[in-house]
């Protein structure tokens, strides 16, 4: 039986053993006695027996059966002809596997047509298996909760407690999944190190991982200058655009505009947060990068690239403006207005009192904000991908081509490549240190926000 | 500094309705009454704090040596260097205890150099009484301070420009006792070299520091005379039951 009809038939269950548990508390409340539980809490409390047993027991069982059913098909007579472990042998089980279920109409591999009986019989046995436990389960949980429903029975505070488990599975499983694209990352950037040694790529200054010399791939693979293009166009350029202007919006919106005007600027403000990067992507291609060179060509610069650093830094820049903005509108909100107060009782003009008293106290807020912008700016790809190049150069000429390490890690994935080169392992290292950095930034921003929060609360 | 037929509307809801008070050189005036009554409203109208208050309205004739402080030629950037303010919180700006001081001095243009500088930090702080508290720390955040110290700070930094007035709102509800009593002591010492007025909720502080005393209720001025006069011989009903803690 497939997955969803079992679920469906679990489902099923649970629900008449909702309406039985309910309508058998119902009838021990006739007489008018007040019991903690409701029937209605009776019901659930079955009905969650019923239903979570056998669909934990699903979740686990789509996680091992694949490999349980390949190891059968390797137990055949068939399977003796396969190749030693390896890409072939792979993927002529994987054939095998897709005739098996009809998603292939035919095999490039004569192997793969023999094998897939051996893997329609195994996948049927196997699929029965799991229905029976599930059912098993299912009942057996059922039954459990159902002797349980008696007058006294404080099912309001199982069901309570159960809820409680559900969304703490929950939670977890968002940690669990960070833990493993870490360990992942960790893994595949491992293999990268051990053959091109960590120096070459963190110091290097040469970086054209299209022609890789297997003797000393490392020579190729120096990642500095996409950091310092990835610097260079997030934390430099497109920051020269947010942090003005963020923070003049800011101050205006919190100062100076009167409480009509904020009502309508603000929301709009944030809808530019709301616009998809690929937008903003296709803004940098088509229409600021020709400007940009066009700007560069009338001052002279013959040479600019049409695919400039300051074209991508500074579309990036105005996508960040509202991050900025909103964070520096929350840090100078937080300011208490006694300050304010304080100072234009001294005689102070409201932009003195912005300049001298405002922006000081609100300082640690808005530098923690900074720093969150620049680890989105950084983590930034659609933009970069669309209005950045391809080739790394070690430059600080704005007008000059610059790349990124979100750029490049799009650039080694695509395409047609063998998954354990340098080249494509490369992409994980690069990975790895994004990941680290901006980590960084994001705990040293939250602490000095934090800090900051606790210093008027 | 005086003020006649005061009114003071927030949106529809009236405040002040019709305050004439004389504020004199070289006397604290103090403004008392149950909270709501309207006194820190009328306070804040004499240095146009209200002005940040988007919805608040005044109408009425507030003079300060003959000249009409809403005048529309009146510039409240000066008006406010006359006329100081202490609030309820102590509101140290987040800077060092100097620049605290300095702060009022530099906006205005009031020193010149370095040692001048110097110098008016010193006398504010030694008229505050804190120099001696704080002159060898003068680089330490203002906000690190006890509140009493803090609220003395205050206090310096407002007479750092030399004002005319001094506007207290509830400049002790803060303190503790011991802090109280140095403010009040310090208020005994600023008088004759400045006109105050200050609110207060406490009635035996309003008999300690002020010569003259204001009794509001309901946003009117019900009595307004010697202090002696109205804590012993009230004139009004409704003076004497307040004094007396019949209500407030």
């Amino acid at each position: 039986m497939s997955g969803p009809v079992l679920v469906i038939i679990v489902a099923g269950l649970a629900l008449i053993g909702w309406l039985i548990a309910r309508a058998r508390a119902a009838a021990f409340r006739d007489g008018g006695q007040r019991f903690s539980s409701l029937p209605g809490h009776h019901g659930w409390y079955v009905a969650l027996w019923l239903l979570v047993p056998p669909l934990v027991f699903l979740a686990i069982w789509a996680a091992v059966s694949p490999a349980m059913v390949t190891d059968a098909v390797l137990a055949t007579p068939a399977a003796a002809q396969l190749p030693p472990p390896g890409f072939d042998r792979a993927s002529i089980l994987s054939e095998a596997r897709a005739l098996a279920q009809g998603r292939a109409y035919g095999a490039f591999n004569a192997l793969s047509q023999r094998l897939a009986p051996a893997y329609a019989t195994a996948q049927d046995r196997y699929d029965w298996i799991a229905t029976g436990l599930a059912l098993l389960l299912s009942f057996a949980g059922g039954a459990f909760a159902f002797v349980r429903v008696r007058p006294g029975f404080a099912a309001r505070t199982r069901v309570e407690r159960i809820v409680m488990g559900l969304l703490l599975a929950a939670s977890l499983i968002a940690i669990l999944t960070t833990i493993g694209i870490v360990a992942s990352l960790l893994y595949e950037a491992g293999r990268f190190f051990h053959t091109v040694p960590v120096t070459d790529f963190l110091f290097g200054t040469h970086w054209s991982p299209q022609v890789i010399d297997p003797r000393d791939p490392g020579a190729n693979l120096g990642a500095v200058p996409l950091f310092w293009g990835t610097f260079f166009i997030g934390a430099v350029i497109a920051m020269a655009v947010a942090i003005p202007f963020g923070l003049m919006s800011a101050v205006y919106l919190t100062q100076y505009a009167a409480p009509r005007t904020r009502r309508w600027m603000k929301p709009i403000l944030e809808v530019l947060a709301g616009v998809p990067t690929v937008v903003y992507g296709y803004f940098a291609a088509l229409t600021v990068a020709p400007a940009v060179r066009a700007l560069a060509v009338s001052l002279g610069i013959s040479w600019a690239s049409s695919e400039s650093a300051l074209a991508a830094g500074l579309v990036m820049g105005v996508m960040i403006i509202p991050f900025v903005s909103s964070m520096a509108d929350d840090s100078l909100a937080a300011v208490p207005s006694a300050m304010r107060d304080g100072s234009l009782a001294m005689g102070a003009t409201s932009s003195e009192t912005i300049r001298k008293v405002m922006l000081p106290a609100a300082l640690p807020g808005v530098v923690g904000g900074v720093l969150l912008a620049v680890s989105r700016a950084i983590g930034e790809t659609m933009i970069v991908v669309m209005a950045a190049s391809g080739v790394a150069t070690l430059t600080a000429n704005p007008f000059a081509s610059a790349t990124t390490v979100t750029r490049q890690i799009v650039d080694l994935l695509t395409g047609e490549a063998e998954f354990d080169s340098p080249k494509t392992l490369a992409a994980f290292a690069l990975g790895l240190t994004l990941f680290v950095v901006t980590l960084l930034l994001n705990i040293v921003a939250l602490t000095v926000v934090k800090r900051y929060r606790e210093a008027y609360e | 500094m005086t003020a006649r037929n005061v009114h003071v509307h927030y949106g529809p809801k009236q405040a002040i309705d019709g305050v004439s008070i004389d504020i004199e050189q070289d006397k604290v005036v103090a403004f008392i009454g149950p909270s709501g009554c309207g006194k820190s409203t009328f306070l804040r109208t004499l240095n146009r704090m209200n002005d940040t208050v988007a919805s608040a309205r005044v109408k009425g004739d507030i003079r300060l040596d003959g000249q009409d402080i809403y005048a529309p030629e009146m510039d409240v950037v000066q008006l406010r260097a006359r006329v100081g303010m202490v609030f309820q919180k102590p509101n140290p700006f987040p800077k060092s205890i100097y620049e605290n001081v300095a702060y009022g001095p530099r906006i205005h243009g009031l020193a010149a150099g370095k040692a001048d500088l110097d110098h008016v930090v010193e006398r504010s702080l030694t008229r505050a009484g804190l120099w001696n508290e704080v002159k060898d720390r003068l680089s330490d955040s203002g906000t690190a301070l006890s509140g009493g110290q803090q609220q003395r700070l205050c206090i310096a930094r407002a007479i750092a420009v030399d004002p005319e007035v001094i506007l207290m709102d509830e400049p002790c509800s803060a303190l503790d006792p011991i802090a109280t009593a140095k403010i009040e002591e310090l208020i005994h010492e600023l008088r004759g070299r400045y006109a105050i007025a200050i609110v207060t909720h406490n009635m035996q502080q309003a008999a300690r520091v002020s010569q003259k005393t204001a009794f509001f209720h309901l946003g009117t001025l019900v009595e307004y005379g010697a202090t002696s006069d109205i804590f012993t011989n009230p004139r009004q009903d409704r003076t004497k039951d307040y004094i007396t803690g019949r209500y407030g």
